[in-house]
């Protein structure tokens, strides 16, 4: 009851039309830097820092979790429609995401994006207000040997991407995890294949190897293709709304994504990249067409698209209750809670409550105006495609290039970006997929820290694997993960042999 | 009817001008004119928002104008120092650099170096603390330190990225009390957050960050602070010293400013002119206040030969840890 009517005293805070000004000038402005590679939530905030230092602290916030909410909108939609991903958690929306906009169906696509997103980011903002301190327990109880045991959980989503030959899906993979191996070794300090570069030091950027190889290189090879054979003509015909059959296979995705993304949000080293692939995997897994996955599956893109906006919600969790920033964005808005003299924290809800309350009900009446804003901006988005090839490829291109330079103002960026895009060019003609890459890139370096980590606390024991309750759960979920679907293959293969 | 020829007119609005910039600000620098800060870090991080903090303050008393912050990320601070020896700036151009890049270019190797710029001014300092769970069993300094020479590996420090303060803090403390710093079991996190999430759950037997960083934490007892690394202790806060806790050993966080080596004599007085002028100023204090930093301002001398002692220090207990040779 305590929590209702603070709530409600947050939405009196929140609904001022001043207040409701600045949560709309934060999710346009949100939407807009998340379909920019590059550009990110995190340095959107950092910038305008100085510039809201006299602005009343709750305005700010509210804007600043309207732009940490609409970047993870923003960000599907260059992913579904051009195959750039935005930001790293909308990387595997793209790998249906745009195969349902070759066929026509990008409206689809980016209308199951957005409600997805509302629902799941209302759903989890709900979570937030009623059981944020009971996640943060939860949170805190995962150490380093459980991050690892949830680590090598979500590698298992490799099995969902491999593709149709295993040995090319895995030397996909291990690229990937070689290409994690780039940068200093946190634990030791010693560089790793840096070539004596020193803007490799830090290791290769996420967005730039997903941007190379799915954006340069798919628009290198389908322009090589281009004199030789027929365009293929993306189909703009047809209903740009859902059908009947969209709603009933986007909805128990949606569902789904969401109790996958609130947790892993909240926990200190979850990112939002692992809730995406685990939802992919889920719904591979569950769903009765996985064939359609990589093909343009709905349940590919309602799944992960609800997980990265649930995590959204969840990494606000330990940040207003602990004060402990769990993502890049988090951090910037402990440091902007900071220039505001305010200590997040146990202190927080009581000191400065209608500042985090007014907050909270930031976030419901936000997540109105970006369904608001992106659902009928679907259907305008999609005439993109209808842009003739040529000026398309090359505005992909220029896009591509213009956001890895943004990244971090350095050309070196632009080098790694064209090699890695000449190798995706490479990998498609010799039809290697290129999502176990990203899998083994995002989850390899993590995996490392987190297993050197536990050993290191342990002194050297490794057993703290499977005597940690938790992460013994996680191991074993894994292992069902890989084997069952083997097992059930070769139960099916004998059936029809005999 | 008074007539105005255009001098007179000129000379009457620039002296209106002049009389209303006098009022604005009652100190007597002059203006620096299109200044660029560099902060070789992402945005957000220390070195930005020292950055930023004086953007506001030299901005709105009037100290400088058109300033520009400019961040250049990676290699421990390394590249953004290396394009700041590298350019050739036509602005008046300042380096935020600090502690952490002092450890950075050893660990990295790297082939710029401090020498090759030249320091303006110590701006801030940030007290490390040393932090346990509130169900730890270690009450005081003295235990965490007879725990560690009963068995130094049995203790697990959690801390920032290697080669840093919190590094070179538990390097030093472990010398100090006579246990091998190449035995003891530092474990590295990506950042304070990761750090406070590792201590708060138990994980690590002890947390290593700055002040702030634990600070709401501990005011609600949730952490238990045994020391704090300053020489004294920090106002209002009831944190022992490592001094007093019996480990002799004083050591922050500090950050910094410096200059291109090819700036002029005369620029060079003007923008340590322009700093004394800003850590006078009632909004620098409060900045220092509200974000928790300690003045430890030095003018460009004092600076220098403070930057020489700390290069030596830091150099030493990464070799003592077994960083480098």
């Amino acid at each position: 009851m305590d929590t209702l009517s603070a709530l409600l005293h947050g939405f009196t805070v929140a609904l001022t039309p001043y207040n409701l000004m600045w949560s709309a000038i934060g999710v346009t402005l949100g939407t807009a830097i998340g379909v920019l590679p590059g550009i990110g939530p995190a340095l959107t905030v950092a910038l305008l820092l100085p510039v809201t230092y006299n602005l009343d602290p709750t305005s700010a916030f509210i804007m600043f979790a309207g732009i940490f909410y609409g970047a993870m909108y923003g960000g599907s939609t260059t992913s579904i429609l051009l195959n750039t991903p935005g930001e790293s958690a909308s990387i595997v929306t793209a790998l249906d995401g745009h195969a349902m906009a070759r066929k026509g169906r990008g409206a689809q696509a980016l209308a199951t994006a957005a409600i997805g997103s509302f629902v799941a980011g209302t759903i989890a903002t709900v979570a937030l207000t009623f059981v944020a301190p009971l996640m943060v327990r939860i949170a805190l109880a995962f150490g380093p040997a459980e991050y690892f045991a949830l680590m090598v959980l979500s590698l298992t989503t490799v099995t969902a991407v491999l593709g149709d030959s295993l040995p090319r899906g895995l030397a996909s993979l291990f690229f990937g995890l070689a290409l994690g191996l780039v940068g200093i070794d946190l634990q030791t300090g010693q560089a790793r294949f840096s070539l004596g570069v020193p803007e490799l030091l830090d290791g290769i950027d996420v967005v730039v190897v997903a941007v190379g190889l799915f954006a340069v290189g798919e628009t290198l090879y389908n322009a090589a293709r281009h004199r030789y054979e027929p365009e293929e003509m993306y189909d703009l015909k047809g209903s740009k709304w859902m059908s009947k059959e969209d709603w009933a296979r986007s909805w128990k995705p949606w569902l789904r994504g969401t109790l996958i993304g609130f947790p892993i949000g909240a926990l200190p080293a979850g990112g939002s990249e692992i809730p995406t692939f685990l939802s992919y995997l889920t719904e591979k897994r569950l769903s009765k067409h996985p064939e359609e996955f990589g093909h343009g599956a709905i349940e590919a893109v309602a799944g992960p698209e609800a997980a990265n906006n649930a995590s959204a919600a969840g990494v606000l969790a330990p940040l207003l209750s602990l004060g402990l920033p769990t993502s890049a964005t988090a951090a910037i808005m402990l440091a902007a809670f900071q220039q505001y003299g305010l200590q997040p924290g146990p202190l927080l809800f009581e000191n400065n409550s209608s500042l985090v309350w007014g907050l909270i009900a930031s976030l419901y009446i936000g997540n109105v105006l970006l369904l608001v804003l992106n659902l009928p901006m679907a259907g305008v988005w999609v005439k993109l495609l209808a842009i003739p090839r040529p000026w398309l490829y090359a505005g992909i291109l220029i896009f591509a290039t213009m956001g890895a330079y943004t990244l971090n103002n350095n050309l070196v960026d632009l080098v790694i970006l064209w090699v890695i895009g000449l190798i995706g060019f490479g990998m498609r003609v010799l039809d290697i997929p290129v999502a176990p890459c990203i899998v083994g890139l995002i989850l390899g370096p993590m995996a490392e820290q987190q297993f050197r980590r536990a050993l290191a606390i342990s002194q050297g024991d490794l057993s703290v694997f499977v005597t940690h309750p938790i992460s013994l759960g996680l191991l074993l979920t894994g292992l069902l993960l890989v084997v069952v679907p083997v097992l059930l293959r070769r139960r099916r293969a004998k059936y029809t042999t005999a | 009817m008074i007539t105005m020829d255009r001098r007179q007119f000129s000379f009457l609005t620039t002296a209106a001008i002049a009389s209303l910039t006098v009022g604005a600000s009652p100190l007597l620098a002059e203006e620096v004119k299109g200044l660029e800060l560099l902060a070789p870090s992402a945005p957000g991080s220390g070195y930005d928002q020292l950055a930023r903090s004086m953007q506001a303050v030299l901005q709105e008393k009037k100290l400088a104008s058109g300033i520009q912050v400019q961040n250049v990320a990676g290699g421990g601070g390394t590249v953004g120092l290396s394009q700041f020896i590298t350019s050739r700036k036509r602005a008046p151009s300042i380096l935020v650099f600090g502690f952490a890049l002092v450890g950075g270019i050893i660990t990295t190797k790297s082939a710029v170096n401090l020498d090759q710029v030249v320091p303006l001014a110590r701006l801030m300092g940030e007290a490390n603390v040393i932090v346990v769970p509130e169900s730890s069993d270690i009450k005081t300094l003295a235990d965490l330190i007879a725990k560690l020479k009963a068995n130094p590996q049995a203790v697990s420090w959690a801390g920032g990225s290697i080669g840093g303060i919190d590094h070179v803090m538990v390097g030093l403390i472990a010398k100090a009390v006579g246990v091998d710093p190449t035995k003891v079991n530092y474990v590295v996190h990506a950042g304070g957050g990761e750090v406070l999430a590792s201590t708060l759950g138990g994980h690590a037997t002890v947390g290593i960050s700055g002040f702030e960083e634990f600070r709401s934490q501990i005011e609600a007892g949730k952490l238990r602070a045994l020391a704090i690394s300053s020489g004294e202790r920090m106002p209002d806060v009831k944190v022992p010293t490592l001094k007093e806790g019996g480990v002799d050993l004083a050591i922050m966080n500090w950050r910094g400013l410096a200059v291109h080596a090819s700036t002029s004599e005369d620029e060079k007085k003007a923008l340590t002119e322009m700093i004394a002028a800003m850590v006078k100023t009632q909004e620098w204090k409060a900045v220092l206040q509200k974000r928790g930093w300690i003045d430890t301002y030095l003018p460009p001398a004092e600076f220098a030969s403070f930057l020489k002692q700390e290069q030596v220090r830091v150099a030493t207990a990464l070799k003592d840890v077994g960083l480098t040779q």
